[in-house]
């Protein structure tokens, strides 16, 4: 496969949030603002292509029936690096992800590429497996993060500038929006609005797709 | 080795966490806590109220094991960046070991529950109670009556949630692009602001 068919099937056609439905956890808890998206998106991502690389480079010597505790073995050894090295470079993104972040290890995308894909294919196109779904659930949370950030604090791009240095043009607290910043619905940000905003979503799309059938 | 153990906590602090692990922090509704079995298992009350005692059980032992596991070997030989690969294994070991276990012993609990097992591994929220033990400081106890209570939230929220979910495919009428997965996440939305009226809520 092509790696550019591979990367529409992971952005779109098989993004694992929007179209596979799995992940939702991370999805609903750590998008309340797009950096926080981003941040668990790329950690993610980090956690996903290297425990894609290391399971297709072991998939000959790990028997069959032991499979599933092999690789969660090897996806929290990634998880735990991916703390710890949080922990030590950007302690505020770690502190806002909390108990998501070591959570990492059962986000069932990681064992379910890792069991459909990783385990069956070589290194290399497991490692832009790796990448692709990886920039699909980063896409997902970075549209559910940006989208409740709007609504429920009326800011655009807040604490981006701590995430990515070179940023550093954006305001910590980002951009308010005019209207929107002095009377947002705090609901969005609250649990609720992470269902209410992934059920609109969800409805958008199931609209475009029934668009697309008529056609 | 040195052990540090954590303080015994007060029958009041106690039943305070009880409620709040409950309602005011429910684990799907207010923390997000798994999700992924909330939405997948709740099409059915009884299937819902199978996967409740199920997580129920293994939070239970999870949490009673995972800090055994936290105090006696990883605290006081330093290993404290081994928790996340720890617990896990320890988690799925159990899981393996109850349903072993279970086959054996208790056939008919094992025929009404087996399938959901193998799930729980995977599910956030027993992981989540164990870390949550641990980083709170609770005692033996209040990890104990907090990996109950965690799953008794579970249960609850995922049953209610089942029961609401039976009532929308049978009856009501959503537009063509809200039906199924759309529309529950809606009504998960509107449980989960009826679980926000709790927060605040302290008895003691």
């Amino acid at each position: 496969m092509k790696f550019s068919e591979q990367l529409k099937a992971g952005v779109i056609l098989d993004n694992p949030i929007f179209m596979q439905t799995i992940g939702l956890c991370p999805a609903l808890a750590t998008t309340t603002s797009l950096s926080n998206g981003i941040g668990m998106g790329v950690a993610a991502t980090i956690v996903l292509i290297c425990s894609n690389v290391v399971i297709s480079a072991l998939r000959k010597f790990i028997p069959d029936k032991i499979r599933i505790a092999a690789f969660i073995t090897i996806i929290a050894t990634f998880v735990t690096m991916i703390d710890l090295a949080l922990q030590a470079f950007v302690p505020s993104l770690a502190a806002s992800l909390g108990l998501f972040l070591p959570l990492i290890v059962v986000n069932c995308i990681i064992l379910g590429r890792a069991e459909a894909y990783a385990s069956k294919n070589k290194v290399l196109p497991s490692a832009l497996d790796g990448v692709c779904m990886g920039l699909g659930f980063t896409f997902a949370l970075v549209l559910m993060g940006f989208l409740r950030e709007l609504l429920g604090a009326g800011t655009v791009f807040s604490g981006l500038s701590t995430l990515l240095p070179f940023l550093s043009f954006i305001p910590a607290e980002g951009f308010a929006i005019p209207g929107l910043s002095a009377n947002p619905a705090v609901m969005m940000i609250l649990p609720a609005g992470g269902f209410l905003m992934m059920g609109f979503i969800f409805a958008a799309i199931q609209k475009i797709m029934a668009g697309k059938e008529d056609k | 080795m040195a052990f540090n153990f954590p303080d015994a906590m007060g029958l009041t602090e106690v039943l305070s966490l009880a409620v709040a692990a409950v309602l005011v922090n429910n684990y799907i509704l207010v923390q997000f806590l798994g999700c992924c079995s909330f939405f997948g298992v709740s099409k059915k009350t009884d299937t819902a109220i199978g996967m409740g005692m199920a997580v129920i059980f293994v939070m239970a032992l999870a949490s009673a094991v995972s800090w055994a596991v936290w105090y006696f070997i990883l605290d006081p030989l330093g290993l404290d960046y081994m928790q996340t690969i720890a617990f896990i294994l320890v988690i799925a070991t159990l899981v393996q070991f109850v349903e072993m276990f279970m086959k054996k012993a208790m056939p008919a609990l094992y025929s009404a529950l087996g399938i959901f097992l193998p799930l729980i591994t995977t599910n956030c929220a027993v992981l989540g109670a164990a870390i949550s033990n641990i980083d709170n400081g609770y005692s033996f106890i209040g990890s104990m009556v907090y990996g109950v209570c965690a799953g008794v939230g579970y249960t609850l929220a995922i049953v209610l949630f089942a029961s609401i979910r039976e009532r929308l495919d049978a009856t009501a009428k959503c537009p063509k692009c809200f039906e199924g997965f759309p529309i529950a996440l809606v009504s998960a939305a509107l449980l989960a602001m009826s679980f926000m009226g709790f927060s605040g809520l302290s008895i003691w």
